[in-house]
């Protein structure tokens, strides 16, 4: 059976835009809803949240990403402008390179807080790794503040991102 | 002082600042 190459590309922005729709998702679910409701909750009951709930939406937020920013770059890489657009478009002056590479930039710094910030913070936080009360609560606050870096990030990378395919040259 | 990101107003407006900054970059190049 011959697979025409234009179909690997739409297979792996599909790919990319569930991964995508994944992580992100996760993380607005944490800054808008999560985080906002925990004072609400009866000290009794967050356990239900902290021990149950937010490891399993972390699970799949980290490897959302995780996966968003591999099936990205294969997407990048079949489309030909991989390089162009890390470059900002400053290679090809293609202002479709320049978009995509500020959303390619964004969206690795945001990939790049959740591996190496977030999560690392988030098993102190949440007591997968045990730490001092004082260790625990900092990195709590951390964890929180790179969140909503990320949530910050995200309303510029998602402009970038859809504009590079969707608005006029 | 209080840490603007502690706000998910402030959140969320910053991230259409940084929107817009970004689209007049862009738009820099290509003038």
């Amino acid at each position: 059976m011959h697979i025409d190459p234009a179909y690997w590309t739409f297979f792996f922005r599909w790919l990319h835009i569930m991964s995508g729709v994944m992580w992100i998702g996760l993380l607005w679910y944490f800054n808008f809803v999560q985080i906002p409701s925990m004072p609400k909750i009866p000290d009794a009951e967050k356990p239900a949240i902290s021990k149950v709930i937010a490891p399993a939406a972390l699970f799949w937020f980290r490897w959302g990403a995780m996966s968003t920013i591999i099936t990205g770059l294969i997407e990048a890489y079949l489309n030909g402008y991989l390089t162009d657009a890390i470059a900002f478009g400053l290679t090809n002056h293609s202002i479709q390179a320049t978009r995509i590479g500020f959303g390619m930039w964004l969206g690795t710094i945001m990939w790049f807080n959740v591996w190496f910030v977030i999560w690392p913070n988030q098993k102190k936080a949440l007591g997968i790794v045990q730490v001092g009360p004082d260790e625990k609560k900092a990195a709590g606050r951390t964890a929180m503040l790179f969140s909503r870096i990320n949530t910050m990030l995200s309303i510029p990378m998602l402009y970038a991102m859809a504009s590079a395919s969707h608005l006029p040259m | 002082m209080k840490n603007p990101l502690e706000s998910l107003h402030t959140t969320i407006v910053l991230g259409l600042v940084l929107t817009v900054v970004m689209v007049l970059i862009i738009n820099a190049m290509y003038s």
